[in-house]
């Protein structure tokens, strides 16, 4: 219990560099937040969940819309109209049209299905040829199926259906491609939505971390005025609660890439599955490098601005009393 | 060291803790401030930590008028002052080690020196040995040494300490003031609240009296 100093050793502390100082400071705060998290294992994965659910469902979503725009895309090539030819209309009469039709610029190509051909299919493939034997005449009409040019516009494609719907010989044009337009105008209001539902999401993530790291400022607050007391500065006392923001996110964020790979993993065999059955070959496009790192990203921004937000405004508060 | 020039603090509701104070303390000294509960010690100690700001006068410690001192500087202020409390203000939710490093790491001292300075601040008070307990664990004498050890291991200058043996009994109290005593004789200045006058008598120091904030008639306050 010997007394060795001098009066000269009493000097003010001395501080090594600041940018090591800096660093060390930040390891071993972050390190600090994080086993204060791990001591409370429960609590801490209930939140980081709450914020992996929040982050993975917005981004679910996208990637569903995202795997919907490409298979749809596919068959936004495949414009082909067919064109019922009047009844009274005869085979040869047809193969003229056809032909007529199929010398236009505008137009690929022209398949002329006869009426006994279409009868004979559906005779095959419908299941009531036992039934369809009883009809006298055949009530189908030939058809021709258009395949335009790839040089037309969406109006140009409108003004050909027009032309082609008005000859005499034509009965109905049937456009068979007008539901992926429309399908294509409903994910369009899907995006948007997410974009909001996202943005809504967004804040309720504030929220709970913001909440959460207000009750831990709260229990300890004895701590932060004590560590005032002896000369600590708001930045100081801020700092583990901004790593505890940071760990927050960061967990939530790869929480939400796993819970987001779980789910296409889950789906994977259902769309082999379908694919199967439309003989195509339909991958589920997965999240690209800069999507998984948008999630992460923005899962610590979010955990550290919203620690950043709760504690600036507490911390000023509490002061030694 | 310290200067207190016609020093008033009055609080909301107009009761005044510190009436017109005049003293000095001069560096290298120890001094003790006693007085009723109620008599103005711990708001005279508060003054000179920037706790609280006075409502007239100045307060100069170490050449420095707090009035000065902004908002945004108290924590480095406070930095150059050791201080130790009554209730310790210790944390327990660490070892002894930690809580004594806390001010090292504050200042961003490595991790190397801290491990020496902390382990030479408890030497120092005798605890040396309890490095790894946690707080709750030692008796009330031993957490008011590791408050202590807290206070002196960024070696301020100036050492204030609140009734520092208001919960300890005659032997533990003497102790404590051993250290400071020790303490001063390497050239800290001390300040030290307390109203157990028979033990200050002991130690033979100036003593400041203070009655409702103002000096007790008799107590000369530039010595």
């Amino acid at each position: 219990m010997a007394v060795t100093r001098n009066a000269d050793a009493v000097a003010p502390v001395r501080s090594s560099g600041p940018v090591s100082i800096w660093i060390t400071r930040h390891a071993s705060t972050a390190v600090g937040s994080l086993g204060r998290l791990a001591s409370q294992p429960f609590a801490s994965l209930m939140i980081v969940l709450v914020i992996a659910v929040t982050l993975a469902l917005p981004a679910a979503i996208n990637l569903i819309v995202k795997n919907a725009r490409t298979v749809s895309g596919s068959w936004d090539n495949a414009l082909d109209f067919s064109v019922f030819l009047r009844p009274q209309l005869s085979a040869s009469d047809a193969g003229k049209l056809a032909q007529l039709i199929g010398q236009r610029a505008d137009v690929d190509a022209v398949d002329l299905i006869l009426a006994d051909d279409a009868l004979a299919e559906f005779k095959q493939q419908s299941g009531f040829g036992a039934a369809l034997d009883q009809l006298n005449d055949n009530p189908l009409p030939h058809t021709l199926v258009v395949r335009p040019g790839p040089g037309n516009t969406s109006a140009s494609l409108i003004l050909l259906q027009e032309e082609i719907g008005n000859l005499p010989e034509t009965d109905h044009v049937q456009v068979d491609t007008e539901w992926v337009q429309r399908f294509h105008a409903i994910l369009d209001i899907v995006r948007q939505a997410i974009t909001i539902g996202a943005a809504l999401l967004g804040i309720a993530i504030v929220v709970i971390i913001g909440n959460t790291i207000r009750l831990d400022i709260e229990n300890r607050r004895e701590e932060i005025e004590v560590t005032k007391l002896i000369g600590a500065s708001n930045a100081f006392v801020r700092r583990p609660f901004l790593w505890t923001g940071f760990w927050y996110g960061l967990f939530g964020g790869l929480m939400a890439l796993a819970l987001v790979y779980y789910g296409l993993y889950l789906l994977e065999g259902p769309v082999a599955r379908l694919s199967g059955l439309y003989q195509s070959k339909v991958a589920i496009s997965s999240l690209n490098m800069t999507e998984s790192g948008a999630i992460i990203g923005i899962g610590v921004f979010l955990g550290l601005f919203s620690s950043w937000l709760t504690a600036a405004r507490h911390m000023r508060r509490i002061e030694p009393r | 060291m310290i200067r207190l020039e016609n020093v008033t603090k009055r609080y909301p509701g107009g009761q005044e803790a510190l009436s017109g104070l005049d003293l000095s303390v001069d560096k290298g000294e120890m001094v003790f401030v006693t007085g009723h509960s109620g008599a103005g010690k711990s708001t005279l100690l508060r003054l000179i930590a920037l706790i609280e700001r006075p409502t007239g006068g100045q307060v100069i410690v170490d050449s420095q008028n707090t009035r000065r001192v902004k908002r945004r500087k108290i924590p480095a202020y406070r930095r150059q002052i050791g201080m130790v409390f009554q209730d310790h203000k210790l944390l327990y939710d660490r070892p002894v080690f930690d809580n004594v490093a806390l001010p090292l790491i504050i200042a961003g001292v490595s991790h190397r020196d801290a491990g020496r300075r902390v382990r030479a601040a408890l030497d120092q008070v005798g605890l040396l040995h309890k490095e790894k307990q946690n707080p709750e664990t030692l008796s009330a004498g031993e957490q008011q040494r590791v408050g202590i050890a807290r206070a002196i291991v960024t070696r301020p200058k100036l050492l204030i300490a609140d009734e520092p043996t208001g919960n300890l009994d005659p032997d533990l109290s003497l102790e404590v003031m051993r250290i400071f005593r020790r303490f001063n004789e390497v050239g800290v200045t001390l300040l030290v609240a307390s109203h157990d006058i028979s033990l200050i008598d002991r130690l033979g120091c100036r003593r400041i009296a203070l009655e409702e904030g103002r000096l007790q008639q008799g107590s000369d306050p530039w010595q």
